[in-house]
């Protein structure tokens, strides 16, 4: 079973969506023990950094995500929680990958970054067990406008303004910044990879 | 590589069903958006767009249904707009599924409400559509609002509109489904959405809608270079040569059509391959 954390963040129905597309079990859940008994978590999210973290913590719900040892799958603000602290709301995350989340400043280029852009740029190469049988240039959805620096734990880049981390993955901790819910049938292959992981 | 060009069909939906026939080889139900939207996914578009027609005031019943059906099986974004009027009913088509809702007479009747969703939606889900049309300049008014600084380098483009301006033209947003004039200046109603929140301005030219010979470049281009959200641009896309000059000749960060789709005159797939090759950045798909 995938337990889906439930916080005070926008579209998590599109990830339920999109695991029954798939075919595969789910449950959104705040429960500390659904959470850890889970075979895999997914920490979904769009919003607000600041409220969001601190919806986290007055529910201790972020030790409960941190100390997981199952595959976890952070997409969007749930990977830019994911981080060590995030400019938006000048806020302290979860710290689990060990970069800063930036907002996204350009004169030429329009800020949010939204729409289809690249899984990944020219630089890191496809190693993660997340991304394999998908084509280097695959492209994914994205909407926002902060991004994840890019660290010894960024597995993908994309190039928007400047590169920035698309995939991040350490130990049993993986994340997107994309929507892989929104991102057709890369995105689904991305889910399915996730939900394989042994 | 870099941010691509989306192509975004969009379908007219009333009472819950796709208006017009539309035309695809093998749809069990040519009129059933949730099947039209699972084809036009699986064809590669990157977005798609529908707009309720339905004329009455109570289509909650079926809209909101209707957006948690199509968001079950969709696995890319899409916007709902049509009649839009309040938060509550934007914030039920959302929490539905849908990724955006678009809003145009509400808007323009009461532009707090662009304020209000975004603050209650955030900005990446607010479109604000706008329906422009090119109209005699009749008031000094008018012509002062439209304005525009022209030096050396300015693109054709802009000179052509310097030239429509002094044929005494203005571009006026028009609302209620093109039949009633505003007093709004195109430029500075978009402009004032942007500055209220919306996340994109999906800009339709009447003038080009339904005709099929090329979009509204010169204020698609102008708009989109003013403004620092993404612009849609609709009205006019009948073949890939269109839409090569739209994402060429202008900053439109999208082409949005309707019967060319779904009467497969320029099935999506085809329309990618033709843009791929003139050069134009776009999602192809990979698997």
């Amino acid at each position: 079973m995938i337990a889906i954390v439930k916080y005070n963040a926008g579209n998590i129905g599109s990830v339920t969506n999109a695991l029954n597309r798939l075919g595969i079990e789910n449950k959104v859940t705040d429960d500390p023990a659904e959470l850890q008994a889970a075979d895999k978590v997914i920490f979904p999210g769009v919003g607000e950094a600041g409220t969001a973290m601190r919806y986290l913590r007055e529910r201790e719900l972020d030790q409960v995500l941190i100390s997981l040892k199952q595959p976890f799958l952070g997409i969007c603000l749930g990977m830019q929680l994911m981080c060590n602290h995030s400019e938006e709301g000048d806020t302290k995350c979860l710290g689990i990958f060990d970069t800063h989340v930036k907002l996204f400043k350009s004169q030429e280029f329009k800020v949010p970054h939204m729409g289809w852009n690249s899984l990944n740029s020219e630089f890191r190469i496809l190693d993660s067990e997340l991304l394999k049988e998908l084509p280097q240039e695959a492209d994914v959805y994205y909407v926002h406008s902060y991004y994840a620096e890019i660290c010894d734990d960024t597995v993908a880049t994309c190039g928007y303004i400047l590169p920035f981390s698309s995939v991040l993955q350490k130990n049993n901790f993986y994340a997107t910044q994309f929507h892989p819910e929104k991102s057709a049938g890369v995105g689904e292959r991305i889910l399915r990879n996730f939900v394989d992981l042994p | 590589m870099g941010l691509k060009k989306r192509i975004i069909p969009c379908l007219d939906i009333k009472d819950g069903r796709t208006v017009k026939g539309i035309n695809f080889v093998g749809l069990r139900d040519a009129g059933d958006p949730v099947e039209l939207a699972k084809q036009y996914a699986a064809q590669g578009a990157d977005e798609l767009c529908f707009l309720d027609i339905t004329a009455t005031v109570e289509k909650r019943d079926t809209l909101v249904p209707l957006v948690r059906e199509i968001a079950a099986v969709l696995n890319i974004p899409f916007t709902v707009g049509g009649g839009i009027n309040d938060v509550t009913l934007a914030k039920e088509i959302i929490k539905a599924g849908a990724d955006k809702v678009a809003i145009n007479s509400a808007a323009v009747k009461r532009p707090e409400l662009i304020s209000e969703l975004a603050a209650e939606l955030g900005s990446q889900c607010v479109v604000v559509a706008v329906d422009t049309k090119r109209v005699q300049n009749d008031s000094d008014n008018g012509r002062n609002i439209n304005k525009i600084e022209i030096n050396d380098k300015a693109k054709p483009s802009l000179l052509r509109l310097r030239s429509a301006q002094a044929d005494g033209l203005t571009n006026k947003v028009f609302v209620a489904g093109g039949r009633i004039e505003t007093n709004l200046e195109t430029i500075a109603w978009c402009e004032e959405c942007e500055r209220r929140g919306a996340g994109e301005i999906l800009l339709t030219s009447m003038d080009h809608d339904g005709v099929k010979n090329g979009f509204a470049l010169e204020i698609t281009d102008l708009i989109s270079r003013k403004l620092n959200i993404p612009i849609i641009a609709s009205g006019g896309g009948g073949t890939a040569a269109h839409f090569e000059e739209l994402f060429k000749d202008t900053h439109a960060s999208a082409g949005l059509a309707a019967s060319i789709f779904h009467f497969g005159e320029l099935p999506v797939p085809e329309l990618k391959r033709q843009l791929v090759e003139a050069g134009v950045e776009i999602r192809i798909l990979s698997t």
